[in-house]
């Protein structure tokens, strides 16, 4: 069965995607002498005029996937300098209206570790508690502000669930109090569709490198209509309109532009085929006993699926699963030792948030390699609850909750 | 991750030959069985370790033991490794049996260090649970 399938399989494109073979090409026509390997600032000469022309291009496609003007994409090092520099923008600039800020236990540390910062800085940050279904809601959006607040940053998809936020009806509150609305949406991208004429979003964070682009480049939405103003977070030449300096990246660039572009043109199909995916291979883990989907199955992206295997530790599990790459938000996989904060966030029970592994699906994934991974987490699953302690009792009928556990 | 080769050669040999590396159970209430079960599920790891003994004139040898373990590669690795150290030792040899020695057996990486103390205070729970039953 796996002779023909080449190990170890992919299945963690929510952490990074290999490079669409036709974005590599047109990265490589931008870099050597043969190229367009020009200083898109050069204003003096024709290798300047064309990469600009280039970069110019890009843009666009970036903005058309989203529905925006080219104009209000800025182009950054990736969605951590998007996000940094969307708060701290922000904040520095509309610090003399409020020190206020709303965001969500469930960001990306993009998110939170900047608002962290800023509240060494003197603001105020309120972390909110997602629901079960690991969402933000508007309301709970609605209690959290006050007179002070400026700034409200949620993520549009959870990098963890592939929850997918309602930006629509936390937008239209933000819109009616006067407070920003900063949105992280570096997993949505060819994913799900954004229309940014219609949506109430100020500010949106995108990574080339989750939509089969390269690493190290990525945009933030500035809002044009009605403006919105952000203090540069880095100075050396007045790029971007003032917003962000430095020597545009021109072959990082028309990689995220050649990147959004196919995106684009290809949502619906890599959609449908990673619908497909997904059906296939839950449809077959959800044969195993107590097995947990994470996060609200009915607000989901497809193209991740996160799952409790309870009374089997994470990390055993993805040792046993060598041929399998995946990730998981688990006890050990981390110096602090501690269990996913975002399953935390939901209110899982510890041995159920110990045990949970992220699969996520591409547009390179085949139905092959869903079938013999799955076969693999049977066989591991199977295995460690032979040898896990927890099971045995679960089989036994004794509740685990009643256990005087000795905690070292 | 930060692995030694030992320790995924136990963990895997552990998991694909359970029954030849002593995992299963004894009735805890027979009465030359001592059990002892440390960790908490929310820390991440269990491990629960029985000993079967024969008094031999005024001493106890350990003639069988099983093991499970609800843990990290490393915590099965290391309840592996205390369990193939602990047949055929009387229990005064096994209570000499320090974390230490497997963390060298296994070369254990410091992050993972208190999987050894875990394994170390299964075995001092079990012999207790067992004497006191004597």
């Amino acid at each position: 069965m796996s002779s023909n399938i080449k190990l170890p399989i992919y299945m963690d494109y929510a952490s990074t995607t290999p490079v669409d073979p036709r974005v590599a090409k047109k990265i490589s026509d931008h870099l050597t002498l043969d190229g367009n390997f020009g200083n898109p600032a050069s204003r003096s000469h024709k290798f300047g005029w064309q990469a600009e022309e280039a970069v110019e291009e890009a843009r666009s496609h970036v903005a058309n996937l989203v529905n925006c003007d080219p104009r209000e994409i800025v182009w950054t090092s990736g969605a951590t300098e998007a996000d940094n520099l969307a708060i701290k923008g922000i904040a520095n600039f509309y610090q003399k209206n409020g020190k206020h800020i709303i965001t969500s236990k469930i960001e990306h540390k993009a998110v939170l570790d900047p608002c962290r910062q800023l509240e060494r800085d003197g603001f105020e940050v309120t972390y909110l508690e997602p629901n079960e279904g690991g969402l933000i809601t508007a309301e709970a959006i609605s209690n959290a502000i006050r007179e002070d607040t400026i700034l409200i940053s949620i993520m549009h998809i959870n990098n963890e669930l592939g929850t997918i936020n309602d930006l629509d009806s936390i937008g239209t509150l933000a819109r009616e109090k006067g407070i920003f609305f900063h949105v992280d949406a570096a997993q949505s991208t060819g994913k799900v569709a954004i229309d940014l004429t219609s949506l109430p979003v100020d500010l949106m964070s995108f990574s080339a490198h989750k939509t089969y682009g390269p690493k190290g480049i990525g945009a933030l939405f500035v809002r044009r209509k009605p403006r919105v103003r952000i203090e540069a977070q880095i100075h050396g030449g007045g790029h971007e309109r003032g917003m962000r300096s430095g020597t545009l990246a021109t072959h990082q660039i028309v990689g995220m532009g050649e990147a959004f572009r196919i995106a684009k043109e290809e949502m619906d199909a890599d959609t449908k085929r990673v619908e497909a995916l997904h059906k296939r291979f839950f449809e077959s883990v959800s044969n195993i006993e107590e097995v947990y989907v994470n996060g609200d199955p009915d607000n989901k992206v497809s193209n991740i699926l996160n799952i409790s295997f309870a009374y089997v530790e994470g990390e055993s599990l993805i040792m046993a699963l060598k041929d399998i790459a995946v990730s998981s938000g688990s006890a050990c996989t981390s110096a602090s030792l501690e269990p996913s904060y975002v399953l935390r966030a939901l209110g899982r029970k510890d041995e159920l948030a110990s045990s949970s592994i992220r699969f996520s699906f591409g547009r390179f994934t085949t139905d092959q390699e869903v079938d013999y991974t799955v076969s693999l987490i049977n066989h591991a699953v199977e295995r460690l609850r032979e040898l896990s302690p927890l099971w045995e009792m679960y089989l036994d009928g004794i509740d685990l909750d009643t256990v005087d556990w000795q905690t070292h | 991750m930060a692995y030694s080769k030992k320790v995924v050669d136990k963990f895997e040999n552990t998991i694909n030959e359970p029954a030849k590396f002593n995992v299963g159970r004894f009735d805890p209430k027979e009465i030359n069985v001592g059990t002892g079960m440390v960790g908490a599920p929310a820390c991440g790891d269990v491990m629960k370790l029985q000993i079967k003994c024969e008094s031999q004139g005024n001493t106890h040898v350990i003639k069988d033991v099983k093991f499970k373990t609800y843990g990290c590669g490393s915590a099965i690795a290391s309840s592996s490794e205390l369990v193939e150290m602990l047949i055929g030792k009387t229990l005064e040899e096994a209570k000499e049996i320090k974390n230490i020695d497997i963390v060298e057996a296994l070369e254990l990486p410091p992050i993972k260090i208190h999987c050894s103390v875990l394994a170390e205070d299964s075995i001092r729970q079990a012999i207790e649970d067992y004497e006191q039953k004597q």
